[in-house]
């Protein structure tokens, strides 16, 4: 994280690369946020 | 008038009352020192510091904390959830109120508010962002207006009137969405100019994404602690469809809440990402960027996940608080804590207490308004001529 970037191409390889992962970490967070949300007690 | 009664009448003589008289006393009194000596006699505002509280909390913190007339409204009459009907007019009046009131709080920091119609009418600046926030407030106070129009039509009688404008409804709920989400993105690109004066963490290409995400959040969770608050207070004045629909208003809008603030996490963690800003929070300011972050979004969005798991409408309802605490935070840390960060101590702004004063007075004028309008008019309760008809 505290790494030297010399070209823009590296800084946006780490920065994109690491983002796409924290976007698939969301996608399936989310989809288990909602499952938790939804999936307490019933109406009576 | 149609007045109707549906419980008994307070007397003037509470401590609220009395809290009330002082505050507008103190409030007309500084009035009196800003419109005759102007900015520099009450504020501490400077060239480096030209947006204070006045406009980090009565106008930020206003606009979003208004947003629960749009986000209801929309919810009722556009994705046809008729089950939080009975909120709709209580979020308007609040929303209403909020937008005149950040009109009332930008007269007294513009420094000529004399001028204020001057972009509207004598010099439009079409590419500025000031300008569409502007165009975009006094357009959806005026759409808030009408909306709210037929609580007091019907107070007044004016049935004709009444129900030409409820035929609107759908139109202007239609504009109030996409006012609102104008504007309410806008105002956090009125920062985009500033990225050397705003500290990386809370400064992103994405601000007007948070702004507007935050508001959402702001405003399902304002519907819940006013509708809290009405129960307490004005409880006596609300009908049986308001009381019935209580609980499942707070159980929707908190599970809604809770799904907001989780993808609001989601995408400031991406945001310090994309910019690659990990290290700053290992600074005094990253500590305090993750104070706002886990405590005042991740830990709300768990509660009222919690709480609508659980159905505790308790838990839901003081969860409610800690959110738009966190609005408010993120707002003053935008606009005040992280803003001019670079500068020396000395050179930092912090309000005067004639500036906190005049913010008290503005929120107490807004208190007032809504306990005259919520004690008069069929806001918590369905009038008897129009049951049913909405």
């Amino acid at each position: 994280m505290d790494q030297v970037f010399y070209t823009l191409q590296d800084f946006m390889t780490h920065t994109e690369s690491v983002t796409y992962l924290l976007v698939i970490a969301t996608l399936i967070g989310m989809t288990l946020f909602w499952l938790f949300l939804t999936g307490g007690k019933k109406e009576d | 008038m149609a007045q109707v009664t549906t419980g008994e009448r307070k007397s003037i003589f509470s401590l609220f009352n009395f809290i009330a008289l002082i505050v507008l006393g103190m409030g007309i009194y500084l009035t009196y020192l800003r419109f005759t000596g102007g900015l520099a006699a009450v504020t501490h505002l400077s060239d480096y510091n030209p947006w204070g509280l006045w406009i980090s909390f009565d106008l930020l913190c206003g606009v979003a904390l208004a947003a629960g007339g749009y986000v209801t409204s929309s919810a009722v009459y556009l994705f046809g959830m008729k089950k939080y009907h009975s909120a709709v007019r209580p979020a308007i009046l609040t929303g209403f109120l909020g937008y005149a009131l950040v009109f009332l709080a930008i007269n007294y920091d513009v420094g000529r508010p004399w001028r204020l119609p001057y972009p509207l009418v004598v010099q439009q600046g079409t590419t500025s962002v000031l300008f569409e926030v502007g165009l975009c407030v006094a357009t959806y106070l005026t759409v808030l207006f009408i909306e709210f129009s037929p609580a007091a039509l019907e107070w007044l009688g004016l049935k004709k009137a009444r129900n030409l404008v409820v035929k609107l409804t759908i139109l202007l709920t239609i504009f109030g969405v996409v006012l609102s989400t104008m504007h309410q993105s806008s105002l956090g690109s009125l920062f985009l100019i500033a990225p050397s004066k705003l500290h990386p963490l809370w400064y992103s290409p994405y601000i007007p994404i948070y702004f507007f995400v935050t508001s959402i959040i702001a405003g399902l969770s304002m519907v819940i602690f006013e509708s809290t608050l009405s129960h307490r207070f004005f409880g006596y004045k609300m009908d049986e469809t308001h009381r019935k629909e209580a609980n499942d208003i707070t159980l929707g809008f908190g599970k809604a809440a809770a799904y907001v603030l989780a993808g609001y996490f989601a995408i400031k963690v991406m945001g310090i990402s994309s910019s690659n800003h990990w290290h700053y929070l290992k600074t005094g300011y990253g500590a305090w960027y993750l104070v706002e972050l886990l405590g005042f979004v991740a830990l709300p969005s768990i509660l009222y996940a919690i709480g609508v798991r659980v159905k505790s409408t308790g838990l839901i309802k003081w969860t409610s608080v800690l959110a738009v605490l966190g609005v408010i935070l993120n707002r003053f840390n935008v606009c005040l804590v992280a803003f001019n960060w670079q500068l020396p101590p000395n050179e930092r702004y912090f309000p005067s207490w004639m500036e906190i004063g005049i913010s008290v007075f503005i929120v107490m004028i807004g208190l007032l308004l809504y306990r005259f309008i919520v004690t008069r008019m069929p806001i918590l309760y369905e009038h008897p001529e129009y049951k049913g008809a909405h």
